[in-house]
């Protein structure tokens, strides 16, 4: 069962309610029943906050290599070398996102034209 | 006198809340909207409606898991499949939310606030709040907060609206532009987060694992990057301290 096997409008929304607001708030409500109790810089928080970033991070890699839309006809190189360009920026430049964004999509630009 | 206290108490408030509304006006909130330009794109690309992204910007509030949330629509997963990733991405809120709370709570503030405002608690407002609340009264901060956090997820909902309306209208060279959009953020944003450098191998692996899986195993992509990617990360990160204490 996923998010177009039931042909109804209401289902994508009960299935946004299920899969997004209940397994994300029940986090933030915890958060409050246990607000200040656990340390930050408990070991098992250094795995939780690894493995949300690795998830992000696969959604990530998926759209760099694997794109939909408009991005899906742009060459591969171009996409890895801007994102890389733009990551580089952001390392070098005093690690302001701004700067990083703003890297990426201009070496997007330059190279989406000079390819034609 | 004392309905008088009141209403002069019940104005302080109100003003609160503005105060609370114009500190959202910064840098983070620039790259915040610039992030959900990138993710309206993402969400259209994906072939949901902008009811559907409209409402799941105002219930989820995550990007993260949003991000997640519209990646599995994509890839076709279950139900509960996705609940189960959208959940392990949204976990890093709890102690986010922990850390505010004792910073929010006034003598008189009751219980239920605190679970409304936690609603609210994102990336962005929680690095506005950590910066400004220390100048709010204590007694001010719960409606301080309110302003703040509804005002960010309201600027964002309009966002989305406005990438519907002009996405059919944009040249392909720069919707693919914005698309790009939430790659960079995510990559920047997720490294400049990061406490310690488990976060930073586990953002490398699950970069690479990501797709890699995508082949080997569609449906399971990102639940595999987030397990490989997530213990991998931890597991170099307790290797290197090791060396480097010994």
């Amino acid at each position: 069962m996923n998010f177009s096997s039931i042909d109804a409008w209401w289902w994508p929304f009960l299935f946004i309610l299920i899969a997004g607001w209940a397994v994300t708030d029940c986090w933030r409500y915890l958060g409050v029943v246990f607000g200040g109790r656990l340390g930050e810089d408990s070991e098992v928080l250094v795995v939780v906050r690894a493995v949300a970033t690795a998830l992000v991070a696969g959604v990530v890699g998926n759209l760099i290599f694997f794109p939909t839309g408009a991005l899906a006809t742009t060459p591969v190189a171009i996409r890895v070398v801007a994102v890389a360009a733009g990551f580089a920026a952001y390392l070098a430049l005093g690690r302001k996102i701004i700067i990083g964004i703003v890297a990426a999509e201009a070496v997007f630009a330059i190279l989406l034209l000079a390819t034609g | 006198m004392l309905e008088q206290t009141e209403t002069i108490s019940r104005q302080g408030g109100a003003s609160w809340f503005f105060r609370g509304v114009l500190a959202t006006v910064s840098v983070p909130l620039l790259i915040l909207v610039s992030a959900f330009v990138g993710f309206a794109g993402l969400a259209h690309e994906a072939g949901l409606t902008m009811a559907e992204t409209v409402y799941m910007t105002g219930i989820v509030w995550a990007l993260p898991a949003q991000v997640v949330l519209v990646g599995c629509v994509l890839s076709g997963s279950s139900l509960a499949a996705t609940a189960f990733a959208v959940g392990l991405s949204s976990i890093r809120l709890m102690p986010m939310v922990m850390a505010l709370t004792p910073e929010l709570r006034g003598r008189s503030t009751r219980k239920w606030t605190l679970f409304l405002l936690s609603h609210f608690v994102a990336v962005t407002s929680w690095v506005l709040a950590a910066e400004r609340l220390p100048d709010v009264p204590r007694e001010r901060r719960a409606v301080f907060y309110a302003g703040m956090g509804s005002t960010l997820v309201l600027v964002n909902m309009v966002v989305v609206v406005i990438v519907y309306l002009a996405a059919p209208h944009l040249p392909s060279g720069v919707s693919a532009g914005l698309f790009l959009l939430t790659p960079i953020y995510f990559i920047t944003s997720l490294w400049g987060s990061a406490r310690e450098s488990a976060t930073h191998y586990a953002m490398l692996l699950g970069v690479a694992f990501g797709p890699i899986f995508h082949v080997v195993a569609p449906g399971f992509d990102l639940l595999g990057a987030g397990f490989v990617g997530g213990f991998g990360g931890y597991a170099l990160y307790r290797l290197f301290r090791r060396k480097a204490a010994a």
